[in-house]
């Protein structure tokens, strides 16, 4: 059974909340839907409800982070996008220790529509210096991430979604931050994936070995920094590297893949699959994936047209 | 009490800051003399008076902070700061610097004294009342003083903080406006007029005290009031004069952004030492 990674997190954040005293959590009052309520239930003098006031929430997550707290700060990662240069400069800059929590990413949100869709977000905060982006795969992984995340130094963009996720991470799976998890092993082609993506690029590896194609595939947690090294030995090893994501094409993580394999003069073809360069729209999250080819199929489809070109 | 010595101290201090504002602006050759001169007798009072802070410790946890939310006057800041022996205050000559700590607009990665890199107006209020909760959560005394430009308030994100913070019930903020009259495209009034902001701060749940931003006995006055404030936060609406203590730079608005030559600084020197002699 999958779990939505904001469900993980809300779970997470209480299990932290008990042993470390220093974590507070501030939200704008959608702490139902980011799953900070549990959290805002167990430790209500550590809980900060903001209001809908997302610029004012950033900087008083920033404030408590100068006073030597480890705030995490929920919204939707459309609306933290939408304050970003309150990020920029309160967070960035300043070098708080500010856990933006930015659930609801990407189409899969479905029916909501656009406005309420982090297409943009892994994009803008890639931009800012010592910001942090990760976004785990499915439940586990979310736990371990969060028990790292008390302790990293610095500000985290840490991305989370709305739908369920399916496992992908075996039962001793231990986080380790910028470095690249291998899920399948393949010959032919690599898909790096983040978030929704993996489990749907792992069951579309899978498919496509039953048609004689040996696609690898690795779970990218880590966006910023990420593993240049997995990336380029993959792109020296494969001809064709795949990066999958419920993101805009353009400054996720097919960007930072698209950059560094530039950078480095590498021979192999990149095909982004994600949403490519368009608004949302209101629909089930399944229908939106087949739309946008983003479930297995999608997935499957696009690396196996490539492939045979 | 505040003893008359205590006073006239101030106003020593508060006039060697502006003698030192003016300088580092000539050196640096860019910057803004008009809010930096509207708020030194402010950030006097709160440094060499009201707040509890140690320069040799400046990290100290249990420190009073303050927050330059208006970032454009940090030559103020970085005046009195140098003058309270944070550092060495002829260093702040390297302003605006390539590679110098006194950045154009605050930056707490670069002198520790500063507690926020400020400069993207509004944000400062929001990051003063982080921390005045993180105070009131660690059962600390400390006060959060955070001060803001007239033209700044017309930023959303004030109005976000101005109603959380008595929200929150936050006592231990005090919010001071330099409400020096102007901003970069003319007078506020006209740019988009604050109407009265005493009464609308009043409104959203604030303590109101309205000063005369260059009367150092009426602004010490006013921080004592708001800290004794036990039920509400405290707004200090401060008339202050842009450019104030420099006769040709006193409500003239292309001293926002445009610095003294050296002419212009000797003359202004000269008139900062008739003032300190009219003094005593």
């Amino acid at each position: 059974m999958g779990k939505a990674s904001r469900a993980s997190f809300g779970e997470a954040l209480v299990e932290l909340g008990k042993e470390f005293k220093q974590v507070v959590c501030l939200d704008a009052d959608l702490s139902k839907s980011t799953k900070s309520e549990s959290f805002s239930k167990n430790f209500p003098e550590r809980f900060v409800q903001m209001g809908i006031q997302e610029a004012n929430m950033i900087g008083t997550a920033a404030g408590l982070a100068l006073s030597g707290k480890i705030p995490f700060l929920c919204s939707f990662a459309c609306f933290l996008t939408g304050r970003f240069d309150i990020i920029r400069v309160s967070v960035g800059y300043s070098n708080a220790n500010v856990r933006l929590v930015g659930t609801h990413s990407g189409c899969g949100i479905g029916e909501d529509g656009y406005s309420q869709m982090g297409l943009e977000d892994i994009a803008c905060m890639r931009t800012l210096p010592g910001m942090a982006v990760l976004q785990p795969a499915d439940d586990l992984e979310t736990k371990e991430m969060m028990k790292y995340l008390v302790k990293h130094q610095g500000p985290v963009y840490l991305r989370l979604t709305r739908q369920d996720l399916e496992a992908v991470s075996p039962a001793n799976y231990k986080f380790q931050f910028g470095k690249a998890v291998a899920l399948k092993e393949g010959t032919d082609a690599v898909v790096f994936a983040t978030g929704g993506l993996t489990a749907n690029s792992l069951q579309a590896a899978k498919d496509l070995e039953k048609e004689g194609l040996s696609v690898a595939v690795y779970n990218i947690h880590t966006i910023k920094p990420l593993d240049k090294e997995c990336v380029l030995s993959w792109a020296k090893k494969v001809k064709h590297v795949f990066s999958a994501e419920d993101h805009n094409i353009i400054g996720g993580l097919g960007g930072a893949i698209a950059e560094v394999m530039a950078e480095a003069g590498s021979s192999a073809k990149l095909t982004r699959i994600g949403v490519h360069d368009t608004y949302g729209e209101s629909g089930s999250p399944e229908d939106l994936y087949v739309k946008h080819g983003l479930n297995s199929t999608g997935v499957a489809r696009t690396v196996k047209s490539v492939l045979n070109s | 009490m505040n003893s008359k010595s205590d006073i006239l101290s101030l106003k020593q201090t508060a006039l060697e800051g502006r003698r030192w504002i003016l300088k580092m602006l000539t050196e640096a050759g860019s910057g803004h003399p008009g809010g930096s001169l509207s708020c030194i007798d402010i950030l006097t009072a709160l440094f060499f008076h009201e707040m509890k802070v140690d320069p040799k410790n400046p990290e100290w946890a249990d420190r009073d902070r303050f927050i330059l939310s208006k970032g454009h006057g940090v030559p103020a800041l970085y005046a009195t700061l140098g003058l309270k022996k944070y550092f060495n205050v002829e260093d702040t000559l390297t302003l605006r610097k390539m590679g110098s700590p006194f950045q154009g607009h605050p930056d707490r990665n670069r002198i520790p004294a500063v507690e926020a890199c400020t400069g993207s107006l509004g944000q400062g209020i929001s990051i003063a009342e982080g921390m005045a909760l993180a105070a009131r959560m660690d059962h600390k005394d400390y006060h959060v003083y955070c001060l803001i430009g007239d033209g700044e308030t017309q930023e959303g994100q004030v109005w976000e903080a101005a109603m959380s913070i008595p929200h929150h019930h936050l006592t231990n903020i005090c919010l001071i406006l330099d409400a020096n009259k102007y901003q970069i495209d003319g007078a506020v009034k006209d740019v988009m007029d604050l109407g009265d902001i005493g009464k609308k701060f009043e409104a959203f749940g604030w303590n109101v005290l309205s000063i005369d931003g260059h009367n150092m006995e009426q602004i010490v006055e006013a921080l004592q009031k708001a800290k004794a404030e036990k039920n509400r936060p405290t707004f200090i609406l401060a008339e202050t004069v842009k450019g104030k203590g420099v006769s040709f730079m006193e409500g003239v608005n292309k001293w926002h952004g445009v610095t003294p030559n050296k002419e212009e600084l000797q003359k202004a020197l000269a008139e900062l030492d008739q003032a300190e002699a009219s003094l005593q």
